[in-house]
C-alpha cells in the first residue's frame, strides 16, 4: 500500500517537472501565450485549469471504463471526452456562480475558455493510454495542471521583465515572447531523462 | 451484422450520453440560476462601456452593480456626465445630481528648451522607470518627465507628448483620472472642465532655485495674487494655485504672470494640443 502512494507521488512529480505539459508535451500552448501578460491573470488561468482538469480526469475515467469499454466503443473516446469536458465546464461554471461567487469572480472569463484547452483533453487521453486507475488519473490530472500553472506563472514573470526591455523592433511583442518561452523550455529540458 | 450492432450501440450510447448531459445542464441552469437584479443590465447598457475605472470600480458592469446595491451614486460615472447620470437615476427611480465634468491637466510648462536637464536618460521609455533614476532627466523635481506613462494608461487616447511634456486634448479627455494615478510625479490634476484658467507649474522650490533649473517655473512672485480681484489665486508652498469656486475667469493673472505659466483656454489656441510659446508671446 505504501509503495502505491509513493508511486503516485512520483507520478505527480514527473507530471509537474519532467513531463511538463507545456515544455515537453507542447499541450496548452494557446493559453500559455494568450493569458500570460500578467502574473495575476496567469495564476487565475492556472487555478481554473487545475480545477477543471482534476474533475474532468475523474469524469472521463468513469465514462471510459463504465460505458466505452464494456460496449467496445474505445475508438470514440475523443468525441466522448470532448462532450464530457464541455458540459463539465458549463456545469462547474453554473455551480460556482451560485455557491462560490468569490471563486467564480476570480476565475472569470478563464473558466469557459478552458473548454477549448487541449491540455484538458490531453490529460484525459493520456490517462487512458497509460492505463491509470482512478486514483492515478485524478493525481495525474491535478499534477499536470499544476505543471501548467507553474509554467504559465514563470512565463508571465518573464514577460513582465520583457515589457521593460528594449528588443530590436522586429522582435517586439510575440516574437520575443516565443524566444523567451523556448529558453524556459530549455531550462526545463534539464529534467528530461530523469526517471523515477 | 456485427458491424451494424456496433454502430447501433455507439449511436445508442452517444444519444444517451448527449441527452443525459443536456438534461443535466438544463436542470442545473434552473437549479443554480442566480437572481440578477434586472436593473443591472439596464444600467450597464446606459453607461459608456469604456471600462476605464474612473469611478473606482473595475468596470462599467461593476459600477452598475454598485449603483443598484446603493454603494455608488447614480452620478458616479465621471465619463458619462449628466446625461448618463439622468438616465441611470431614472432607472433607479431617484433624482440625479449633476456631476461636475472634470478634465485632466498636466501642471507643467517646462518643455525641452525651457527646463534644464540633469542627465540624458536612455533607459526604458517609461516615466516610472525614469523617476527611479534620480527622479528623471529634468532638474526640476516636479517637472513632467515626458516619457508618456500617462499616454499609455489613457483609455481615450487623449494625451500626447509635445516637445517633452504631456498635453491633454480636452475634446477627448473624459476626466477618468487614470493618468492622475499613473503619473509618478503627481503633476496631473483634475480640474473642472470649464475651469478656463490653470497654473502650469507644480514646483514647490523657492523662486531662486526654481529659476536655476527652469525658465518658466513659478517663482512665487505673488503678482497673480495681487492682481486677482476675487481672491481665487494664492501662492502657497512657493507655487500659485487657483481656487475654482472663486475664480471668475477674468484672465488678469494670465496677463500679469511674468513667467507666462498661467494658462487659459484662450491662450492655448487649439484646445490643449499646442504648447507653442513663441506663438503665444507673439499675440
Amino acid at each position: 500500500m505504501g509503495e502505491y502512494f509513493i508511486n503516485i507521488l512520483l507520478l505527480m512529480l514527473t507530471a509537474v517537472l519532467v513531463e511538463n505539459y507545456i515544455f515537453s508535451k507542447f499541450l496548452g500552448i494557446c493559453p500559455f501565450l494568450g493569458v500570460s501578460d500578467k502574473p495575476d491573470t496567469a495564476l487565475g488561468m492556472g487555478f481554473a485549469v487545475m480545477f477543471v482538469m482534476t474533475l474532468s480526469s475523474a469524469a472521463t475515467w468513469a465514462v471510459y471504463h463504465l460505458i466505452l469499454v464494456p460496449f467496445h466503443l474505445e475508438y470514440l473516446e475523443t468525441i466522448a471526452f470532448i462532450l464530457i469536458i464541455a458540459s463539465l465546464v458549463q456545469f462547474i461554471e453554473m455551480f460556482l456562480r451560485k455557491f462560490i461567487p468569490a471563486l467564480y469572480g476570480a476565475l472569470g472569463i478563464y473558466l469557459p475558455l478552458i473548454t477549448t484547452n487541449c491540455a484538458v483533453l490531453g490529460a484525459a487521453l493520456i490517462n487512458i493510454q497509460n492505463n491509470y486507475d482512478f486514483i492515478q488519473s485524478l493525481a495525474y490530472g491535478f499534477a499536470s495542471a499544476a505543471g501548467f500553472t507553474l509554467a504559465i506563472v514563470i512565463f508571465a514573470g518573464v514577460r513582465v521583465r520583457i515589457s521593460f526591455a528594449d528588443p530590436p523592433k522586429s522582435f517586439r511583442g510575440i516574437p520575443i515572447a516565443m524566444i523567451a518561452a523556448s529558453l524556459i523550455a530549455m531550462a526545463f529540458s534539464g529534467f528530461s531523462g530523469m526517471s523515477f | 451484422m456485427e458491424n451494424l450492432t456496433n454502430i447501433l450501440w455507439a449511436l445508442f450510447w452517444f444519444v444517451i450520453l448527449g441527452g443525459v448531459l443536456g438534461v443535466a445542464l438544463a436542470i442545473a441552469a434552473k437549479v443554480f440560476a442566480v437572481k440578477v437584479d434586472e436593473r443591472i443590465p439596464k444600467i450597464t447598457e446606459k453607461l459608456p462601456g469604456a471600462n476605464c475605472g474612473g469611478c473606482g470600480y473595475t468596470g462599467c458592469a461593476a459600477l452598475a452593480e454598485a449603483i443598484v446595491k446603493g454603494e455608488a451614486k447614480p452620478s458616479a460615472c465621471v465619463v458619462g456626465g449628466s446625461a448618463v447620470a439622468d438616465e441611470v437615476a431614472a432607472i433607479m427611480g431617484v433624482k440625479a445630481e449633476a456631476p461636475v465634468r472634470m478634465r485632466a491637466q498636466v501642471m507643467c510648462s517646462g518643455t525641452h528648451e525651457l527646463a534644464k536637464k540633469k542627465y540624458i536618460y536612455e533607459g526604458a521609455p517609461d516615466c516610472i522607470a525614469a523617476s527611479k533614476l534620480g527622479g528623471g532627466g529634468k532638474l526640476c523635481p516636479n517637472g513632467c518627465i515626458g516619457l508618456g506613462t500617462c499616454v499609455s494608461v489613457c483609455p481615450f487616447g487623449a494625451i500626447k507628448i509635445e516637445n517633452g511634456i504631456s498635453a491633454v486634448d480636452y475634446t477627448k479627455c473624459q476626466g477618468c483620472g487614470k493618468c492622475v494615478e499613473a503619473c509618478p510625479k503627481h503633476i496631473i490634476k483634475l480640474i473642472p472642465f470649464d475651469a478656463g484658467v490653470w497654473v502650469g507649474c507644480m514646483s514647490v522650490d523657492k523662486g531662486a532655485l526654481t529659476r536655476s533649473y527652469c525658465e518658466v517655473g513659478c517663482i512665487s512672485c505673488r503678482m497673480c495674487e495681487k492682481t486677482c480681484e476675487s481672491g481665487a489665486i494664492h501662492v502657497n508652498d512657493f507655487v500659485a494655485s487657483i481656487d475654482y469656486s472663486k475664480c471668475t475667469q477674468c484672465g488678469k493673472c494670465v496677463e500679469k504672470c511674468p513667467r507666462k505659466i498661467i494658462w487659459s483656454d484662450k491662450s492655448q489656441k487649439k484646445l490643449g494640443v499646442t504648447l507653442d510659446r513663441e506663438e503665444l508671446d507673439g499675440e
